[in-house]
């Protein structure tokens, strides 16, 4: 049963990856996204990441790709597709990385090697205690640095994003302006 | 018959370097630059499972607080690019990945 959910959402991340490599039409490309990350929250549950799975299903599968769908509405890309070009001579070097990025990586995972070093924060499950709880503990205890600097990182983005995508020269909306709206 | 094979991380493993090689090949491969970005996040989603994964063989709940993590640190990066692409298109309409060749404007 557990071979068959597996067999399943690996179908889902997989085919959903080569529908993003395939497909022309961006937002058709979004969608394929969009499937492939639910295949990967798929994982996340099968593995005791309950939090994961959530929050992969939240900020991910919603709001990244959301992001993605108002940028390419924005643009206008997905009617006026301008990479029409074929891959052309670097279809072969492509390939070539690929495949050896992909051996690499199977002969790295084709046994599981444990180098023996303590654990870092603790068994995953404990009695009693449900696993949202059991990572929200490490990340507010042992690593509150890292999440306070992940806040900060937030912030900058945030920032950075309205500052980049700010017309130049645009002003501050005045009162006239505020009223014509709705 | 397949309800007798019981799923060790090995299978896991092997799915995210497949998403990985998809991820890179998507950023090798096509043109537009909005899909070059989503060939990122699908390298980043590899990179994920391999964490959760061992998390799960290892019994640490470290892999899955690093999984947090790289997830806040992904979207902070979408939005930025997507910021600098949009910054971009402003002023050159349909452009892919070859025009963008200089650093300024």
């Amino acid at each position: 049963m557990t071979f068959a959910i597996f067999l399943g959402a690996s179908f889902l991340v997989l085919g959903g990856a080569l529908g993003v490599l395939r497909l022309r039409n961006p937002v058709h490309a979004a969608m394929s996204l969009v499937v492939s990350l639910v295949g990967i929250a798929v994982f996340f549950l099968m593995q005791n990441a309950v939090l994961l799975a959530a929050v992969q299903i939240i900020v991910y599968a919603s709001a990244i790709v959301v992001l993605f769908l108002f940028v390419i509405m924005l643009l206008g890309v997905d009617k006026v597709d301008p990479s029409n070009a074929e891959p052309g001579t670097r279809l072969p070097l492509a390939v070539g990385v690929s495949a050896c990025i992909l051996g690499g990586i199977f002969a790295a995972t084709s046994k599981v090697w444990t180098t023996g070093t303590e654990s870092l924060a603790g068994p995953i499950a404990k009695d009693g205690e449900s696993n949202v709880s059991r990572v929200a503990e490490v990340i507010f205890t042992d690593y509150v640095w890292a999440f306070e600097l992940t806040g900060i990182l937030l912030t900058i983005a945030v920032v950075g994003a309205v500052v980049l995508a700010r017309k130049e020269g645009a002003s501050l909306i005045t009162e006239g302006e505020a009223s014509d709206v709705g | 018959m397949l309800a007798e094979i019981s799923v060790t991380a090995n299978y896991y493993l092997s799915v995210a370097a497949a998403l990985f090689t998809l991820g890179a090949s998507t950023v090798l491969l096509r043109r537009n630059v909005i899909i070059m970005f989503m060939g990122v996040e699908l390298m980043l989603n590899a990179v994920n499972l391999t964490l959760v994964s061992f998390a799960n063989e290892l019994d640490d709940r470290a892999g899955q607080a690093a999984v947090f993590f790289v997830l806040v640190v992904a979207a902070a990066e979408v939005s930025v690019g997507l910021a600098i692409i949009v910054s971009i298109f402003r002023t050159r309409r349909g452009a892919t990945a070859d025009d963008l060749v200089s650093l300024h404007g």
